[in-house]
């Protein structure tokens, strides 16, 4: 029971997948919403990880849990660009009150 | 339980508990530094996974990159008079429930499915050689196609956040 095995990891990766949908859903603010994305991101790379050490499949999931990280990298500086625009055009992020694509 | 089980649980409770209070507490600044203790937690589980160049990416490009680049985003996008920045909820109720669901029924998929374990029946001291050697022969073309996204999302970033002159 208290042996750490692969059901221990894909069980705190789930836990963590779904705080990180609960952020997503509830938050109103843009930045809220990004955080949320980066639990998920770090979630699925646990199972990667996880996987590549139980599964013997070499190194192919630690290769491509870093490629999932430089996708994170790119993505939160796109977005955050994307954030700062709507910012200086609404003068608010709150995504529920954004509706249309210019002022 | 040895010092293995005992150092999993440890990092297992830093991530998830420091990844509710960042879905829950209202301050956005809060929410940033308490994503420091989930990117931190989740280093370790990736030491623990046999996996110590990853952990040390993860530090270096989660908490000194896209933590300021998060740090940043709220403090520009928020009046700097305004001292307690913080965020509206919605749909906490439905929601709560709705996750409640998909949490459980994750879990006992996770739990319930009889998962091949196979370990490798040697792991490496360091996981850097083999990692490189991968990247140079299997995975060159992803490696060369994402330094020409990341170049793309620099240039593209760049022109986005900046506002043209009319």
């Amino acid at each position: 029971m208290f042996q750490v095995t692969l059901q221990h990891f894909l069980v705190l990766s789930a836990i963590l997948f779904s705080l990180g949908v609960y952020g997503i859903v509830t938050r109103k603010n843009a930045v809220m919403v990004l955080m949320g994305i980066e639990l998920i991101l770090n979630s699925a790379n646990i199972n990667f990880v996880a996987f590549a050490k139980y599964g013997n499949f070499g190194f192919s999931g630690q290769i491509y849990a870093l490629f999932v990280i430089v996708l994170a990298a790119a993505e939160a500086a796109i977005a955050l660009a994307i954030v700062l625009n709507i910012y200086k055009t609404f003068t608010n992020v709150n995504i529920d009150e954004i509706d249309n694509l210019k002022e | 339980m040895n010092y293995y089980d005992i150092l999993f649980y440890l990092f297992a409770i830093i991530t998830l508990v420091s990844a509710g209070f960042v879905v829950t507490t209202r301050n956005v600044i809060y929410s940033a530094f308490f994503l420091l203790f989930t990117f931190f937690g989740v280093a370790g589980i990736y030491v623990l996974l046999a996996a110590d160049f990853l952990a040390v990416v993860q530090i270096m490009v989660y908490v000194g990159g896209i933590l300021i680049l998060l740090l940043f985003g709220v403090m520009l996008t928020n009046k700097i008079t305004n001292v307690d920045i913080r965020t509206g909820t919605s749909n906490l109720l439905p929601a709560s429930i709705a996750i409640g669901l998909l949490m459980g029924a994750l879990v006992s998929a996770m739990i319930y499915t009889g998962w091949k374990v196979q370990p490798a029946s040697e792991i490496p001291d360091t996981s850097i050689k083999n990692l490189g050697a991968l990247l140079i022969t299997d995975y060159l073309l992803i490696f060369e196609l994402l330094g020409i996204l990341l170049l793309i999302a620099l240039i593209g970033a760049a022109s986005i956040a900046r506002r043209d002159k009319e």
